[in-house]
């Protein structure tokens, strides 16, 4: 059998450097296409992952390992189960995305642009596939470098702020999280993830030690009140970095939770699990409200990005399959639902150069098909029925509800609050008259663009309507990851 | 521990190297005077020959157990062996990256060549020493030929004045290190190293006198290492010396240094590990917190390297106080692969100078991803070396030191480690912003010599492939230590 991690790992990173080998020429066209196929080819090698995927089991499939630093026996070891290999497929399919976007937008040194995405996309890769306490950390910090550079270099007019903010956070968070996996390593022996699961600890170890991963991930996440950084970031990065950073960048936090927190330290999980809650409450809606009054559209997405990702969180600190289940979902659609949005953003920035709502106004009446698509993902944000927005929702509101009346009371709200930013903001940019002479000149969706919704719409469709391949793949490792949070480790 | 000092127990064929290289030296210094300026490229590949020749005969010792020679002071081990051929590499690339800028500034010079030859000779001495003595000498001839290598700049006040400032500070550091032995060979009665250990250990030394001479050896130690509060001649000198002295004062010594600190505390003083432990500590954590905070405020690249050394010599400290040998790896991975970065980030500094120019403001780096991608990227590398951002050897150096101190129970020495590092972050990332967010202000095409710019891209790329594939450098070091105590 081929290595099909390891080449999900490495095309991308090969057609990356590939690419960067090629910026001496100042050739923009043959990096574009050469980025275009590596994506498509990175895409391509991590689909046989999904197809030959082993339905009914919690093992970890396509698992290589060799031996890589004896001196502190660390591995490098790869493996997939139901959870991470949508990641990795989500993570695949949206570097498409992103290489496909910045296609004509992007003029200035192409070949690093397009090289940056690439590698950032092997490298996320890895973070989903390592099963190597030390092999993850590699991936996880050696992706702040692309991002760092998406944003430094091709962002808005702020955005060595943005750009210094978003890594020295994510730093901040990352290092914490590496003296836990040293410590986890002094008392094991291993840097072998699986092999933690089993680790004997003490409530008070596991308290100290949730504390140090949940700072790295809380970070990524962002929960409130660590989230300050995504605004910025979000605002000032080129679409498709905001495309990248939404749909993937966060899932990184979400997917630590659910490969470290809840299975090597049950027990802090149960202890601090109000604790969760109660952020991803404040989350949920006092972050839905900052979206509501918001300007810039960008930030309004960013805003919502993390509303929905408090979903994704109290779903997880929910204890039950539907809890879980339900977050793992609400991380897939918000992977393609907030690419959406940020793209459709992106189709308006590179017309009027403004984010800003009150710059628009009747762009439907110049450009009607766009409008299709903005009102097709506005509906998925706001969790409306047949779109993938709303199944992941639907599931952790029904979970919270089993849990605690109050608790799914609250948590609904986003429902409310989620169509009230979304809709106002599709009503003020899109609907009435036209505003000025600026949108009167607006053309409609280039074929690239058109294509280029077209496929998220697509997802978004199918998600929504028939999710059962999706949930289908993490039952079992839900199952199993559940029966590891309920055993005490004490 | 009187053993009679035949002729064979000089066992010279052990001190070869040391041997060729003050060989070499003096050749070169007689053989320069017959060489015309226009042929002064002579005196440096025969600088070049030395090297290679002293490191090909230090390869081929045999060092898989300590032996003694010259009567018992020196000292040939697997520590000793792995230093010193690092020790060559560092200066001959100092060589190679500098050709131009010496050239550039008169300094191309037989004596620039012989006073680096001394200088290694003294750091070579340094860590093989095996005795007082020996140390004590090989310290000497190599802050002597420091001080002459940075006032080398005659003309230059800046030059003349760090050199005066690191004579007169670098004195009161021998001065310290006199006084603190002399204690220690009046407790223990010998100015051997393995002797007077043995002494402590089974004899019943004066304690009080030990600890006494102790706190002053520690003192010299921080002195050298450039360990707060005995940092003070760092940043002046790395700012006020020539680039290409700077690039020599920052790389080689550390192996000394580092040689200097395990002879003394490990070799000699291991008996009172946990009181030097404490003083490490404290020296650590200063180091850490001071060199990274006060780096952020610096507009000049040397004194931000400068401040960057003191913390990163912070880092390595903490290796040394876990006062085991993993921890003596870790410490030791640290230096060698700090020293490796420090090549390539004071090698793209003196790339950039020409004549009459010196690029040692940050702001020269401004937009060097537009003017030359590739130095761009190297100076990108060393940055997240030096902030310890994986995939980059840095991390590998962090992580070793970061488990040897969580390894001893010490993981809030940890948390303070890995939160100075992100102090540390906002630095080097304001380099890499400078390099590639910002447009350039200097537009002149960057000249490079063939041979400087083929060394420099292997050795940015060893950033990288070392940081891949730590193992082999990590088991060198482990190996070396477990074969020399």
């Amino acid at each position: 059998m081929l290595p099909y991690l390891s080449l999900a790992i490495w095309v991308p990173i090969v057609a990356g450097v590939l690419v960067l080998a090629l910026q001496r020429d100042g050739d923009a066209a043959a990096a574009r296409w050469l980025a275009l196929v590596g994506a498509v080819a990175g895409f391509a090698v991590a689909i046989p992952l999904y197809t030959r995927f082993a339905l009914g089991t919690a093992e970890m499939q396509f698992v290589e390992t060799v031996e890589w630093i004896p001196r502190f026996n660390v591995n490098y070891l790869l493996g997939v189960d139901g959870i991470s290999v949508l990641l990795i497929l989500l993570n695949s399919f949206i570097t498409v995305l992103a290489v496909w976007a910045g296609w004509v937008v992007i003029e200035k040194r192409v070949a690093q642009y397009m090289a940056a995405f690439l590698i950032q996309s092997g490298l996320i890769n890895g973070v989903f596939a390592a099963l190597d306490g030390v092999l993850f950390y590699v991936f996880f910090e050696a992706m702040l470098i692309p991002m760092y550079l998406i944003i430094g270099i091709w962002g808005g007019p702020n955005r060595v702020y943005a750009a210094i903010k978003f890594f020295l956070y994510t730093f901040l968070g990352s290092v914490l999280m590496l003296v836990a996996l040293i410590y986890l390593y002094s008392v094991s022996s291993s840097f072998s993830i699986l092999e933690w699961y089993q680790l004997p600890l003490s409530l008070k170890t596991q308290v100290w030690l949730f504390a140090a991963f949940f700072v790295a991930f809380a970070v990524k996440v962002p929960m409130w009140p660590v989230h300050t950084w995504l605004p910025d970031a979000h605002v000032e990065a080129p679409t498709g970095g905001s495309v990248v950073l939404a749909a993937i960048t966060l899932k990184v936090g979400g997917y630590g939770f659910v490969r470290f927190i809840l299975p090597i330290l049950p027990d802090a999980s149960h202890y601090l699990a109000g604790f969760v809650i109660t952020l991803s409450i404040i989350a949920i809606v006092y972050i839905g409200f900052v979206a509501l009054v918001q300007a810039d559209m960008k930030k309004l997405i960013a805003y919502s990005s993390i509303s929905h990702m408090g979903f994704v969180t109290l779903g997880f600190f929910l204890f039950s399959q539907l809890g879980v289940e339900g977050g793992l979902v609400q991380m897939i659609s918000h992977g393609f639902v907030s690419a959406a949005l940020f793209l459709c953003v992106g189709v308006l920035y590179d017309r009027m150069h403004s984010r800003l709502i009150a710059d628009y106004g009747g762009v439907v009446n110049t450009m009607p098909r766009f409008a299709a698509f903005a009102m097709l993902f506005a509906m998925a944000n706001a969790a409306l029925p047949g779109t993938s927005g709303f199944v992941g929702e639907f599931m952790v509101i029904l979970a919270a509800v089993r849990a605690n009346l109050w608790l799914g009371a609250l948590a609904a709200t986003i429902m409310i609050l989620g169509a009230a930013y979304t809709l106002w903001m599709y009503k003020r940019v899109w609907f009435g008259d036209v505003a000025n002479a600026r949108v009167a000149a607006l053309k409609d969706l280039s074929k690239r663009e058109f294509w280029l919704l077209a496929t998220v719409a697509a997802a978004v469709l199918a998600l929504g309507i028939y999710p059962k391949p999706f949930t289908d793949v993490m039952h079992a490792s839900v199952a199993d990851l559940l029966a590891h949070v309920g055993a005490s480790k004490q | 521990m009187t053993a009679a000092v035949t002729v064979a127990s000089f066992n010279l064929g052990l001190a070869l190297p040391e041997i060729v290289l003050a060989a070499a030296a003096c050749v070169i210094l007689v053989a320069d005077l017959f060489v015309s300026d226009a042929r002064r490229g002579i005196s440096y590949w025969l600088t070049q020959l030395a090297l290679l020749a002293a490191a090909a005969l230090t390869f081929a010792l045999p060092d898989d157990t300590p032996q003694r020679a010259l009567g018992g002071m020196f000292v040939a081990d697997k520590l000793a062996s792995v230093l010193k051929i690092f020790s060559y590499l560092a200066v001959s690339l100092t060589l190679f990256y500098s050709r131009t800028y010496l050239a550039q500034r008169g300094l191309f010079r037989g004596e620039t060549f012989v006073l680096m030859l001394t200088a290694l000779l003294g750091m070579l001495v340094m860590i093989s020493a095996n005795n007082f003595v020996p140390l004590y000498l090989g310290l000497e001839l190599m802050s002597l030929s420091l001080y002459a290598l940075i006032a080398l700049q005659r003309e230059s006040e800046r030059a003349i004045e760090a050199a005066m400032k690191y004579f007169v500070l670098g004195a009161l550091a021998s001065g310290l290190l006199l006084y603190g032995m002399s204690m220690i060979y009046g407790a223990t009665g010998t100015l051997d190293i393995g002797a007077a250990a043995d002494v402590m250990v089974r004899g019943t030394p004066n304690r009080t006198i030990i600890l006494f001479g102790l706190v002053f050896v520690v003192s010299a130690i921080a002195f050298k290492l450039g360990a707060v509060p005995y940092h003070m001649w760092v940043p002046d000198v790395y700012d006020g010396a020539p680039t290409a002295v700077t690039l020599f004062v920052g790389t080689a010594p550390e192996f000394a240094a580092f040689a200097f600190a395990m002879r003394l505390l490990v070799g000699t003083l291991s008996a009172f590990a946990s009181e030097w432990q404490g003083m490490l500590l404290v020296l650590s954590l200063l180091s850490m917190l001071f060199g990274n905070v006060v780096a952020i405020a610096q507009t000049n690249v040397k004194r931000m390297l400068a401040y960057s050394t003191i913390a990163n010599m912070g880092f390595m400290l903490i290796g040394l106080l876990a006062a085991n040998s993993d921890g003596y790896s870790a410490a030791m991975f640290y230096v060698i692969t700090y020293v490796l970065t420090a090549l390539v980030g004071f090698g793209i500094v003196l790339l950039l100078s020409r004549e009459g120019f010196e690029a040692d403001q940050l702001d020269d780096l401004k937009g060097l991803n537009q003017r030359n991608p590739w130095y761009a990227f190297l100076m990108l590398l060393t940055m997240f070396s030096l902030a310890g951002v994986p995939p980059t050897v840095g991390f590998y150096a962090k992580f070793s030191v970061i488990w040897a101190a969580v390894d001893i129970g010490f993981v809030w020495l940890a948390v303070i480690a890995v939160l100075a590092s992100i102090v540390g972050a906002f630095y080097y990332l304001r380099v890499v912003k400078l390099m590639y967010f910002d447009d350039p202000v200097d537009r002149e095409p960057i000249q490079v010599r063939g041979d400087t710019r083929l060394l420099l891209s292997l050795n940015g790329a060893a950033l990288l492939l070392l940081g891949m594939f730590p193992q082999m450098l990590m088991g060198l070091c482990a190996l070396a230590l477990t074969h020399s105590y």
